[in-house]
């Protein structure tokens, strides 16, 4: 057997945005033919490695060498498909209002002087998917009205089309059931016995040991551990290399009795279900109590958060703040109830970014400012200033517009929010999100300080670390079910991974 | 205890001794935040009403400009008392429109329909029928009406769940219809024993003599609906929503009842802006109100409310509506054709939103959001 080319190799890559480094000296290596899976927690740069390599971001430094030769022509995702790298992305990026073969076709139709050759393209289109083995897809549906598997092959197929050598799969069956799975992997068998290398980005254990080859484990930006046997290296080691941060989390200490078991319970959640995403999920939250939500993206942890909040409807459960039912589905009466959410994208979603800090402060509690209508723009302003000192938020001119804050300060804008509104349930979505490591800790020192002043916080984190430090109470979630539910100092990061990662054998 | 006294309680406590003692006062300023401080430092400070302020300095002075031109072309007519009564009336109906158009588009959504709606009250509040209720009956089914398309319109689009240009251009059209049914495509006059409605239009009723009724009309309007935008709860949720109306949703307002009155607003203004049509023409026919709507946006927009919603300026969409009469008014001093007119209403429009653009991004400096 002629010993396997090396198709890809990256070296030492390192890539910047504003204020973070995503990765920070990436080592890599395919060889021809194989599934080389890449493993690492949220933030470790997987993502960011797939669009350095798709072309859509160019990395700062670092040697990228293809097929032999050091390359810099990965300028463009054009440029990148040229040069034989399809990448299939966790959201397809698929039209959904054009027809399947268009879709494969998009980018580089077949065309003669501008008009389209619709039957030629289809018939390129049949054999494409024929080749996949999914001959049943027509390529004149609309890519709409198919399944998430279907649609599925026919971003492979797109690749395909491209005469990719490497095929970058980012979280490829997340939308997949288990035989549709099964069928993936045949199809992914094949293109390896034709040569075709294929990053493989997963979290489930089971699958990366059925169809990969070797593992690359990411860690903070950088690579900790490269070309492991993917079927014979123990989960044990997997996850210890995944697991730790390079910087120390700074937690506040927690109130030393614990949480007083007496203090009552400001949230009851009882056999709540949102339809495809959780059922029947019940647990509680007192007074001065915060309860961290773990697991990974997609878990389903801020859809938990969101229909608590009456953000989303469920089709059944109640939400029970301090004693008495909240309306389901209706943010005005959770919010009259006591409710506060600090959302997951804190641009899009939380603030008002045309607007001052005063402003975005006041929102929630214009209520109590207004006086038959009119609006007591003193009072306002006097009480949002004196958040923005009790928060700290820098610099501390109220009157400023919001987006030209820190993310730090921007999250504690929305945090003061919430104060100033007097709420009793406070719902944190990622609240460090974006947020740099210095401003961290002070947000950590707030929300503790929050809750010792007797509001009941739900935390949800994608960093396991900030989770299991800052909460007190931690549920485990792993596709809308509960798997474990104690204190937060019972578990380490390990374990939290193992119950997370599907497949594990821990 | 950990009832609401307690959170309170300790809130305050909290806030009192000084929490950035313990939390941030030791942390140096991490290298982003000092990066952001300088550069909003070196921008100096932005607020909104600065920025609108600016604006109407500038249409201020496009209105200098114009009222130049006008007495330069016309002196012996243009500056005359009579003319500036006629200018500044045909400017009132307009500017009611444009006052309930401001506020809809600063929430976020458009009214194409203003003019219809004008045109179904002004006929619904002439025909014989209604005529018998008197002048009371004429204004209070001119006002019913406006309201009435409003509450329709912002039924469909806040629990419609109906995009605002569709819902308003389906109101548009079935309006108008309904106006043409109604009058049977006839024009319908005051009978004389409604005239006295007329006569508000007659110098013998003209505040202090010089003053006309309408104009009071209008300046009323501007004032309440000044207030109402930027004194009240109301306006300020209105900036809210249009600006971020998902924030907003999540920040506990009540987006979908806010809408729908944003909707009745601007009917009610149409309803305003009929009677007062009504008033000068001394009858209601369904060809009323043709393309008001293009020109209460316009007006609006050249006044520096952005059509994306969620900033914008009472006083602007005035000035606009003022410049845009001014021109009409000289033009028509001059014999020139309305062809003339729109076209150069279109170069205004055009022309002052690049101008409005090319200030925001000098104020603001580069790379601003």
């Amino acid at each position: 057997m002629p010993e396997p080319q090396q198709l890809l190799v990256m070296r030492g890559i390192v890539k910047e945005f504003p204020g973070v480094r995503a990765l920070d000296g990436v080592d890599l290596e395919v060889r021809e033919g194989e599934v080389h899976c890449l493993l690492g927690q949220n933030g470790a740069g997987k993502s960011t490695l797939v669009k350095v390599l798709s072309g859509a971001h160019q990395p700062n430094a670092g040697d990228i060498v293809w097929q032999g030769s050091k390359t810099q022509a990965l300028t463009s995702p054009t440029a990148a498909v040229r040069l034989g790298i399809a990448t299939i992305y966790q959201e397809l990026d698929l039209v959904d209002g054009l027809s399947v073969a268009m879709n494969i076709f998009l980018g580089h139709e077949q065309a003669r002087l501008g008009f389209t050759r619709r039957g030629e393209m289809n018939r390129a289109a049949r054999k494409l998917l024929a080749r996949l083995g999914h001959g049943e897809i027509s390529p004149t549906t609309e890519v709409g009205r198919l399944s998430a598997a279907a649609r599925q092959i026919v971003s492979m197929a797109r690749a395909l089309s491209y005469d990719a050598r490497l095929l970058v799969m980012d979280e490829p069956s997340a939308a997949l059931a288990h035989d549709e799975v099964k069928n993936l992997f045949r199809v992914i068998r094949q293109l390896t016995e034709a040569g075709v290398a294929v990053i493989y980005i997963s979290h489930r254990l089971d699958e990366i040991r059925e169809i990969g080859d070797r593992v690359t484990v990411l860690k903070d930006g950088r690579t900790v551990a490269v070309g492991l046997p993917a079927r014979s290296t123990p989960t044990a080691t997997l996850v210890a290399h995944m697991t730790g941060r390079r910087y120390e989390y700074v937690f506040p200490p927690r109130p030393e009795s614990g949480v007083d078991e007496g203090a009552p319970e400001v949230l009851r959640v009882e056999g709540l279900t949102l339809p495809g995403v959780f059922s029947d999920l019940s647990f509680s939250v007192r007074a001065g109590e915060i309860v961290g939500l773990a697991g990974l993206v997609g878990a389903g942890r801020s859809e938990i958060l969101e229909t608590v909040y009456g953000a989303r409807r469920p089709s059944a459960g109640r939400v029970i703040l301090d004693g008495k039912r909240v309306r389901a589905g209706n943010v005005v009466a959770a919010v009259r109830a006591g409710m506060g959410l600090a959302p997951e994208e804190r641009k899009s979603q939380g603030l008002l970014m045309h607007d001052s800090v005063a402003g975005n402060v006041s929102v929630a509690s214009l209520r109590r400012y207004s006086r038959l209508g009119w609006l007591d723009r003193r009072r306002e302003l006097r009480d949002a200033d004196r958040e923005v000192g009790g928060l700290d938020i820098r610099p501390r001119d109220p009157r400023r517009p919001v987006r030209t804050l820190s993310g730090g300060n921007q999250q504690k804008t929305l945090l003061a929010r919430w104060l100033l509104k007097d709420c009793r349930l406070l719902l944190l979505d990622e609240p460090t999100r974006g947020v740099d490591v210095g401003a961290r800790a002070e947000l950590y020192t707030l929300i503790r300080r929050l809750a010792d002043s007797g509001v009941g916080i739900l935390l949800v984190s994608s960093e396991i670390p900030e989770v299991l430090g800052l909460a007190d109470r931690v549920l485990v979630i792993r596709k809308g079910q509960t798997l474990r539910e104690c204190d937060a100092r019972d578990l380490d990061e390990s374990q939290v991974l193992d119950l997370v990662m599907e497949g594990s054998d821990l | 205890m950990s009832g609401p006294e307690g959170v309170r309680a300790g809130r305050r406590a909290r806030t009192r001794a000084n929490p950035s003692a313990d939390a941030a006062a030791g942390a140096p300023l991490s290298d982003e935040q000092k990066r952001v401080e300088a550069a909003a430092a070196a921008t100096g400070r932005h607020s909104r009403r600065r920025f609108g302020e600016l604006r109407n300095i500038g249409l201020i002075g496009v209105l200098a400009l114009l009222v130049l031109a006008g007495s330069l072309t016309r002196p012996a007519e243009f500056l005359k008392y009579d003319n500036v009564v006629v200018i500044l009336t045909l400017a009132s109906v307009g500017g009611v429109i444009a006052v309930g158009m401001t506020f809809v588009i600063i929430g976020g959504g458009i009214d194409l329909s203003v003019g219809a709606i004008v045109a179904l009250a002004t006929v619904w509040a002439t025909t014989k029928a209604t005529q018998v209720y008197g002048t009371g009956g004429v204004i209070f089914c001119a006002l019913a009406v406006g309201v009435g398309c409003g509450l329709v319109n912002g039924l469909i689009i806040s629990y419609g769940r109906i995009v605002s240009f569709i819902a308003t251009i389906a109101m548009l059209a079935s309006a108008r219809g309904l106006a043409i049914n109604i009058s049977s495509g006839h024009t319908q006059t005051l009978n004389a024993d409604n005239q006295s409605l007329v006569n508000l239009g007659y110098k013998d009723h003209f505040l202090f003599g010089k003053i006309p009724p309408l104009v009071i009309i209008f300046a009323v309007v501007v004032v309440v609906g000044w207030v109402v935008l930027n004194r009240t709860t109301y306006g300020r949720r209105t900036f809210a929503i249009g600006g971020n109306p998902e924030a907003s949703r999540l920040a506990g307002l009540n987006v979908r009842l806010h809408t729908l009155l944003l909707y009745v607003l601007s009917g009610l203004c149409c309803g305003i802006a009929s009677i007062m049509l009504i008033i000068i023409t001394s009858s209601g026919t369904s060809t009323n109100g043709n393309l008001y709507e293009l020109d209460a946006i316009a007006a609006v927009i050249i006044g520096g409310t952005l059509l994306s919603g969620g900033r914008g300026t009472l006083i602007g969409s005035v000035l606009g509506v003022l410049v845009f009469t001014t021109i009409n008014d000289i033009f028509t001093l001059n014999n020139l054709t309305t062809a003339t007119q729109q076209i150069a209403k279109g170069v205004i429009i055009v022309i002052a939103v690049l101008l409005q653009r090319l200030l925001a991004e000098r104020r603001a400096g580069p790379g601003s959001a």
